[in-house]
């Protein structure tokens, strides 16, 4: 009969109307401010650049390589190399940023700085609530806003931060023991190994430079 | 005590016009009657939008604006405070004085339909003998003011909307009127205090609205789709079908003007909504005798609310139709039904008292509905729908 | 004839001439609109509720908006800057309407002598008598309007369908 569609149809949506006061299904919104629904773990919003131990200036991973910053699509990163040095995780002297900032309101969350950074540097935070009034200074982060902990970073991403400090470790008991093998080497016998090791070590190095400058050419 | 409720406000009325001479009372009446009007349906217009958007929150499983306020009851202040502080903005090659003109219009005239409803006992505005043709003249003056609206703005939107507004206002003008006529001519009256008065009467404790005969249970289905039509209200806002045509003729309106266009659309509401009640469901009289003792007035504001919910209701359900379904439905099915209407309330009024007429009548009545609907529908073939560009 | 006759009729007679003289055509139809709903009130002056309520009800919620419609449905709005807003015949249309007024005007006159001198007495018409009167003394020249109208709208019916046709065939 006509006009029956109509009906059936107001029935479905008066069952909608009351359903939504007696189950919780049917009302799905979550009232944002006040309860929030959990992040994926790999959710991502804006970098952070990690740093060991306490003090975020003496554990700052960073050695200023820059190719994250020749990386960025949108060119949003700013690093100035520092004129000193200092030791990085596994003691080795490095440089480190004199400065490092990224822009807020110009990156795109693409985590490709995250995924060329040889160094486990920078790695992406999930904090999403990063409006400001401030819309000069308040979106351009400095060195000191940026450092995040390492216990930060394993309470944000637990997964990829375990895999990450296995590496670093692998990487670092790695070198130990070359370091211990050189020496035990330079104590024994002419040193053979270490030339034949370090032109293969050095070209990963070097490699992404080419397309950096290939990037900017353009 | 309860009759004094009942009048109260016709008290507090003459008690405030009493303070002034005598020359000056009937004046004064009648301004404070138009001040009345003025406060009290804004007022259920400010309830019906946050109402109306509580309600198809919860239809589409939402909890609508509830941040403003407890539950968001006080939604409609910031809105109007947000409507008030935004920027007026005229079009550089808008017509400006009828750009102007066009939402004043409709607001004025939209308040003049209220004068003649009777809100309560005794509680009319203006009563006159040819109330219901006023309120018709009043309602046909608005499409002109949409028209102003959408023409002064040089948007060929606001244009396309208003063209399709006037059209779909003058189609549906005609099965609102002959489903109103139906009660005219079993009153006898062109008035709606008497209107009511006449369903105003019980027998064995039931009311006798003009909803409870077959006739009149039509001419109301008739009205109500003419009467969403006529305020351009979902499943026929085809005038400001978003989607296609931005916001219709008022799509170059915005601050204070669009809220008064906002305004205009939903008093339109309440007011088709409150003859609605007065020529079907009895206006201010109790629907059981029983419950004579509750104030008229908030008997017709209880039912001019309850269609308001009918309203919201519908809209969260049905879809938009289209133009060409639009007018069809208007001038091949609406327009016959009412007037083979007309003619079933004649074979009542000649058929004398008893259970027969109630027969016949009911009888013409669903046998044509059902075959006008299988003649209707006899092309159509309803099933799971099949894309063809998906494949 | 009171003040508010004198209003009413400046309105009315201002509507008409903005109609007249006016170059944008939709604000003809406009101030057309004031014209009718000066009569209106005049009607409603003179205790006329119906008569005053059917002319808002059909010539400013109906006509008015058929002549805006078909003015935006055939041609540009605005008439054109060079010639005035009278068209070349304006002088025979003067006789016309001159003629159509002098006669109108004579018909009143000799209609009821002495109306314009003493007071209106006639009785305010209700609606329920002139309901009577429609369905009784004049139910013949009821029914040949309404013949004349359902002809003008089957014969609009046929002219909007034969046109489509052609077109399908052409």
């Amino acid at each position: 009969m006509l006009g029956e569609g109509i009906l059936k149809g107001l029935a479905e949506t008066a069952r909608n109307f009351a359903g939504s006061f007696v189950s919780k299904e049917r009302l799905t919104t979550v009232e944002y401010p006040e309860e929030r629904s959990p992040l994926p773990e790999a959710s991502r919003v804006f970098p952070f650049l990690l740093y060991d131990g306490t003090d975020w200036e003496a554990g700052m991973r960073c050695v200023a390589c820059q190719i994250c910053e020749k990386e960025c699509p949108p060119k949003c990163i700013y690093i100035e190399k520092s004129k000193d040095k200092k030791p990085d995780y596994v003691g080795k002297p490095q440089i480190y940023p004199a400065r490092f900032e990224i822009d807020v309101s110009v990156c795109m969350s693409c985590q490709i700085c995250v995924e060329v950074c040889p160094f486990e540097a920078i790695k992406m935070d999930t904090d999403f609530e990063l409006s400001t009034d401030d819309r000069f200074g308040g979106l351009l982060y400095d060195r000191k806003q940026l450092a995040r902990s390492n216990e930060y970073y394993h309470s944000i991403h637990p997964t990829e931060a375990a895999e990450v400090d296995a590496r670093l470790a692998e990487e670092k008991a790695k070198v130990e023991a070359k370091a211990k093998a050189a020496a035990a080497a330079k104590a024994a016998a002419p040193p053979a190994t270490p030339a034949a090791t370090t032109p293969a070590a050095a070209a990963p190095v070097s490699k992404p430079a080419p397309n950096a400058t290939e990037a900017e050419s353009k | 005590m309860l009759e004094k409720a009942d009048q109260i406000f016709i008290l507090l009325r003459n008690w405030l016009v009493g303070f002034l001479p005598a020359g000056w009372q009937t004046a004064a009446g009648v301004v404070l009657g138009v001040i009345g009007i003025v406060a009290v349906f804004p007022g259920l217009f400010a309830i019906t939008t946050v109402l109306e958007r509580k309600g198809l929150g919860r239809i589409q499983n939402r909890l609508g604006p509830n941040r403003v306020g407890p539950f968001g009851i006080l939604q409609p202040i910031a809105d109007a405070i947000k409507s008030l502080t935004k920027e007026d903005i005229v079009p550089r090659d808008a017509d400006a004085v009828v750009h102007f003109l066009a939402p004043v219009f409709l607001v004025v005239v939209v308040f003049m339909g209220f004068a003649v409803l009777p809100v309560g006992r005794n509680m009319v505005l203006v009563d006159m003998d040819a109330s219901l043709l006023f309120y018709f003249a009043m309602g046909a003056s608005t499409e002109v003011s949409i028209f102003m609206a959408g023409w002064s703005s040089r948007n060929k939107y606001s244009l396309l909307g208003a063209m399709r507004a006037v059209a779909q206002m003058i189609s549906y003008e005609v099965p609102l009127l002959m489903s109103s006529v139906v009660i005219v001519m079993m009153t006898g009256s062109l008035s709606l205090v008497k209107i009511v008065e006449a369903q105003n009467q019980y027998s064995y404790g039931l009311p006798h609205w003009y909803i409870f005969t077959p006739w009149g249970f039509a001419a109301f289905v008739m009205y109500a789709i003419a009467g969403t039509a006529e305020t351009n209200r979902s499943p026929f806002d085809l005038p400001e079908g978003e989607s296609e045509l931005v916001a219709g003729y008022f799509t170059e309106y915005s601050g204070f003007k669009f809220a008064l266009f906002f305004l205009g659309e939903y008093l339109g509401m309440l007011s088709i909504s409150g003859l609605g009640a007065t020529l079907f469901l009895g206006g201010w009289s109790a629907p059981l005798a029983v419950l004579n003792w509750v104030p008229s007035w908030i008997w017709f504001f209880a039912k001019v609310m309850l269609s308001i919910v009918v309203f919201i209701w519908v809209r969260g359900t049905l879809p938009r139709l289209r133009q060409d379904q639009l007018m069809n439905f208007a001038w091949k099915f609406v327009l016959p039904m009412t007037l083979l209407d007309l003619v079933v309330a004649a074979v009542w009024r000649f058929m004398g008292d008893g259970l027969l007429r109630w027969f016949v009548c009911s009888a013409i009545l669903i046998g044509v509905y059902v075959a006008a609907g299988r003649w209707g529908m006899r092309s159509k073939h309803f099933g799971p729908r099949s894309y063809r560009y998906a494949e | 004839m009171g003040f508010p006759f004198w209003i009413l009729a400046a309105l009315t007679v201002a509507g008409a001439l903005a109609a007249v003289l006016l170059r944008n055509l939709v604000h003809c139809a406009l101030a057309l609109t004031v014209a009718f709903a000066g009569l209106a009130l005049l009607f409603l002056n003179l205790d006329a509720q119906f008569a005053g309520f059917a002319q808002i009800l059909v010539y400013i919620g109906a006509v008015a908006i058929l002549v805006v419609f078909a003015i935006l449905l055939t041609r540009s709005t605005e008439t054109p800057k060079d010639g005035g807003v009278f068209s070349r015949t304006w002088f025979v249309g003067l006789v016309i309407s001159a003629g159509a007024f002098a006669v109108l005007g004579w018909a009143l006159l000799q209609s009821q002598p002495g109306l314009s001198l003493g007071p209106a007495t006639a009785p305010a018409a209700t609606v329920q008598q002139i309901g009577t009167a429609l369905m009784g003394r004049y139910v013949l020249a009821l029914e040949i309007v309404a013949l004349l109208l359902t002809a003008a709208l089957i014969g609009a019916v046929i002219v909007a369908r034969h046109e489509r046709e052609g077109t399908k065939e052409g």
